[in-house]
């Protein structure tokens, strides 16, 4: 999978719920959108993404990866 | 002439829900109130002879041939405009009523032709019956057709002919377009006998105004507008009601088959979703089901670089079943996957689903309404509890104020544009909200009251500018939201909302709209006191298109705009089925009903049911099939009624993933692009060949019947059984009902659906079962299905696409009434008439600045790739935008955007690509060009156009 496509996805999803005051359920959501709609070795790649620094990834879609 | 199986009333059926009783001929007789004495005749199984009535339009009470005698009144009242009274005694039928009628009747003969027995009409005219129900032989006045003769025909209109010497002048053409199109093309020019019917101003058809639609050619009463097509083929002998393939409108069509040739397409008077009516392609483009270019016998090829092998259908799906468990063994059981098409049925798009799920054992199946509906699913399903719309067409016939939000019903979905144009010329205020100046802002008798003219890409910054002065204008129904939503969301949006940066004054420098006339619209949405929104692709395909959903279902919501007729949220789906194909559990994350995958009691069902361990987590949606092509651990696809190599973004990483595959299986009418890159080709079958249903945008499941046999000798769902036999994993169904059957059985929404059901009731909308025996039609009645609703906070984030030095222009797609989708079906059809080509809409200012003329060749640079078309200069566009359709493969109007996608979805954001746009001297050369770097990825085997032409 193109890891800078799901970066860039990530972060889109990051972006909408960040509307949410409470940071910390703002990264439950992304966590939980994630987990309902991206198939798995998406998520692997995004997880080891993050493993291997994360780079490009927003705040609030760490967050949300590290949730996984 | 209307459908041969058709008995008309004479006049259409009153709205009243009382009844009167009279006397007809010394029978009693019982009728709705408001009905005319015509109509009660009629339905009391009487006739009176008529030529100005039909039951399509209302009472106009001139030709005088419908006399009858009213006991107490004077005269002879016309029985069409004279409405049913209690006690009234009617009296069809007397030596003075007879006479009256034969001399009326005999003034109209003395100016008609009176060689009936070469008349295209012979048999179905109106006036040859009255004619011969009176007695009347010729007449004592002229000789036949005097005053008409010699008029000459017009024939430009590739689908009917107008023999003005055939005409009465009875006005029902024009009627038609007036009252049932809306388009008032038609007019009576001249007086007495030179009467004529005009076409906008004594143009041909083909160059006026004239939508052909076919209306009027339905409500003639003789042959002066005659569908050419019975002409050359004979009289049709049988009418089957099926179900319209192309649009989310969903008309029902009455199929008039010679036998087992279509001669011609009939709106269904009875049809729910449409009335009667139809528009060009359901009425008229139905010739592509047997053109020469379908596909009648499978084909298979080791690579795509091969040339195409005829193989039986057996060796084909042998081939087929084959290679996908060699890859599934090689590479793992998600490394393959399947789409069903919205133009199949629902049955087809459940059997694809369930052959993915069950045969293959993974969760990678996936449906063409990623690319256009799937935030509406989404936004509409998080914020309401359902992912459909919530109301019924006939719904706008009681809206008082009609927000349209990036849609073009004119020429997207003609159909529901007539019937809200009817809505608008009774008065009810409409909104527009779109970058382009389409046809509904202004056109005969119609007015936007305000046409909120955005920025492409700024949808979201408009709904919350619309929502601040709600909020802030103290405009909300603040009793209806706490009482139906979550209260705490409720009041976080309201907040959120309120903030400055959402203020029409903040956001008219990002959408370009300006404050005073957001604020105009949002006083006008929210004071109603019936308000609908209407949306289409415009709203969705953007990356913001599932907030900007959840947008419109917030305002809706705060203005207590949902749960009854005459308000609500409507996505017009694009297309046939795509309501239909979504419900069916196409989507990689969710069963049939919206269900997730994950939900251990609903997989429990489902596994109890098929028989097979069912996979818990999400597959791959369209574009991370792709993606996973690329990295080589997606390979093999098999693809029913989707052409991927046209319809989806930047084609290039399309074309690339598609290559990397080891076994791609195309299901189609036609060689369509996605052949090209396919190892497996097995011959579709149109909507004429097959039994099964379609659910159209406002979740109405209707019959679709066979009138044909499949031309490859297999229906779609058939082919889908045999794979799956091939599989090792038989499917036992004799009849597409018995897949309905299991759908019902496994899906809470259609447990009351039953082919036994639909063909009693005509259509039903789902939710059907328990609760809703008959039905749904409209939705979020006293509650919202999710129980409360709930608000999201909708942030405005501009796309990243946006235009630069490099490329100024923003560029935004749509399509045109004669053609549709990537056109597979109507570039083989006469609608090349009006559209055969392709072309980019711009702004004269912009145009001007490159030097470019109305007609020019002009190319379009984007960051993914280039296009050349020719240059219509139009107002229609704001500087700064351009506009093009999607119709021709050999346009590439997808080389050109890019694979930015909705945040939820991915579904792609069609709607804004940045561009620069120049003037091209040499085309060719651009052309060849383009041709060269798409060719280097074609299959040799092939032509490099697979177009309308014969070449394809």
């Amino acid at each position: 999978m193109n890891v800078e496509r799901l970066v860039a996805m990530v972060n889109d999803i990051a972006a909408f719920f960040a509307s949410e005051p409470d940071a910390d359920a703002a990264a439950e959501q992304v966590a939980y959108h994630l987990q309902k709609f991206w198939e798995p070795r998406m998520r692997s790649e995004i997880q080891r993404c993050l493993e291997q620094g994360g780079v490009g990834l927003s705040p609030l879609a760490r967050r949300g990866v590290e949730r996984l | 002439m209307y459908s041969i199986d058709h008995k008309d009333l004479g006049t259409p059926a009153p709205a009243s829900t009382g009844t009167v009783t009279l006397d007809i001929d010394g029978s009693t007789v019982t009728v709705p109130a408001g009905t005319s004495v015509m109509r009660a005749v009629a339905l009391a199984g009487g006739h009176i002879p008529k030529l100005c009535a039909t039951d399509s339009l209302k009472a106009f009470g001139s030709c005088r041939v419908c006399l009858v005698e009213i006991e107490g009144r004077k005269g002879f009242p016309a029985s069409c405009t004279t409405e049913v009274a209690a006690g009234m005694k009617v009296r069809t039928q007397s030596p003075r009523i007879q006479k009256l009628r034969r001399g009326v009747v005999e003034l109209y003969v003395s100016d008609h032709p009176l060689d009936c027995d070469t008349c295209p009409a012979n048999g179905h005219c109106e006036l040859q019956d009255a004619a011969a129900e009176l007695g009347v032989e010729g007449s004592r006045y002229a000789n036949g057709g005097a005053s008409q003769r010699g008029v000459k025909q017009d024939a430009s209109n590739p689908y009917f002919v107008f023999n003005p010497d055939l005409c009465i002048v009875c006005s029902r053409c024009v009627r038609a377009c007036d009252e049932t199109q809306g388009t008032l093309a038609l007019t009576i020019e001249g007086r007495g006998f030179s009467s004529r019917v005009s076409a906008s101003q004594h143009q041909p058809f083909l160059e006026s105004e004239c939508v052909s639609c076919g209306a009027c050619v339905e409500a003639c009463p003789t042959a002066a507008l005659t569908e050419k097509l019975p002409l050359m083929l004979g009289a049709p002998t049988k009418a089957v009601s099926t179900t319209c393939g192309y649009c989310g409108v969903g008309c029902s069509l009455k199929a008039e088959v010679k036998e087992e040739t279509v001669v011609r397409m009939v709106p269904n008077r009875a049809g729910t979703a449409n009335k009667g009516h139809a528009c060009v392609k359901g009425r008229f483009a139905f010739g592509y089901a047997t053109h020469a270019d379908r596909v009648r016998r499978p084909m298979i090829r080791k690579r795509i670089t091969d040339p195409w092998r005829e193989v039986s259908w057996e060796e084909a799906i042998s081939y087929t079943a084959s290679e996908f468990k060699r890859i599934q063994q090689k590479y793992g059981p998600n490394s393959v996957g399947g789409i069903t098409s919205s133009r199949c049925t629902n049955e087809e798009t459940f059997l694809v689903q369930k052959l993915v799920r069950a045969a293959l054992g993974t969760n990678n199946v996936d449906t063409c309404a990623r690319v256009c509906h799937s935030a509406t699913g989404y936004g509409l399903k998080h914020t309401l509890g359902e992912s459909a719309g919530t109301q019924a067409f006939t719904s706008v016939m009681k809206a008082d104020v009609v927000m349209l939000i990036g849609a073009n019903p004119t020429d997207g979905h003609p159909v529901f544009a007539s019937q809200l144009k009817r809505r608008l010329r009774q008065g009810a205020t409409l909104i527009v909200i779109d970058p382009r100046v389409i046809d509904l802002v202004r056109t005969p008798h119609i007015e936007a009251a305000a046409h909120l003219q955005l920025r492409p890409g700024t949808n979201v910054a408009v709904i919350n500018a619309l929502a601040h002065v709600v909020v802030t204008e103290g405009l909300a129904n603040d009793a209806y939201a706490e009482e139906r939503c979550e209260g705490d969301t409720y009041r976080k949006w309201k907040a959120f909302v309120s903030d400055a940066r959402n203020s029409p004054e903040a956001m008219e420098a990002i959408s370009g709209v300006p404050a005073a006339l957001v604020r105009k619209a949002a006083r006008m949405y929210a004071a109603g006191p019936n308000s609908a929104i209407y949306y289409g692709l415009g709203v969705t395909e953007h990356s913001q298109g599932t907030t900007m959903v959840m947008g419109i279902a917030n305002i809706a919501m705060a203005t207590g705009n949902l749960g009854r007729e005459g308000v609500g949220v409507s996505p017009l789906r694009g297309q046939n089925n795509v309501q239909g194909a979504c419900d069916m559990g196409s989507f990689p994350h969710e069963f049939s009903g919206y269900r997730h995958v994950s939900d251990a009691a609903t997989r429990s069902l489902f596994e109890g049911a098929w028989n097979a361990t069912l996979a818990s987590e999400p597959g791959l949606r369209i574009p991370n099939m792709f993606e996973a092509a690329l990295d080589g651990s997606f390979r093999a696809l098999y693809i029913q009624g989707e052409d991927f190599v046209h319809s989806d973004p930047n084609t290039n990483h399309v074309v690339a993933a598609l290559s990397a595959m080891e076994c791609v299986v195309v299901q189609d009418l036609f060689l369509i692009e996605t052949a090209r890159y396919a190892h497996v080709f097995l011959p579709g079958s149109s909507f004429l060949e097959k039994d099964g249903t379609f659910t159209n945008a406002e979740r109405r499941i209707s019959r679709v019947r066979k009138v044909m046999e499949p031309l490859a000798g297999l229906a779609d769902w058939e082919v889908t059984m045999q794979l799956a036999q091939a599989l090792g994993y038989p499917m036992h169904y004799s009849h597409p009902s018995e897949i309905m059957d299991e759908i019902a059985r496994l899906t809470p929404t259609f447990h009351g659906v039953t082919y036994e059901k639909l063909e009693r009731l005509g259509s039903i909308q789902w939710p059907c079962n328990d609760a809703a025996p008959d039905g749904t039609p409209t939705m979020h009645v006293g509650a919202f299905v999710r129980g409360k609703g709930k608000f999201y906070l909708t942030e405005y984030i501009a796309t990243s696409e946006r235009s630069t030095s490099r490329f100024p222009l923003l560029l935004t797609t749509g399509r045109v009434l004669y053609q549709y989708n990537v056109g597979t079906q109507t570039r083989r059809t006469a609608n090349l008439a009006w559209q055969e080509e392709d072309r980019l809409d711009i702004h004269p200012d912009d145009a001007e600045d490159r030097g470019i003329a109305d007609g020019d060749w002009v190319g379009v640079t984007s960051r993914t790739g280039d296009m050349v078309m020719r240059a219509v200069v139009s107002r229609r566009m704001t500087p700064g935008v351009v506009y093009t359709t999607f119709h021709f493969p050999e346009s590439g109007v997808n080389l050109v955007t890019t694979e930015n996608s909705d945040w939820a979805t991915n579904c792609p954001e069609y709607k804004v690509t940045a561009v620069e746009v120049v003037r091209v001297g040499q085309p060719e050369a651009w052309q060849a060009r383009i041709r060269a770097e798409r060719g280097a990825q074609r299959s040799p085997a092939l032509p490099t156009a697979c177009s309308h032409r014969d070449e394809c």
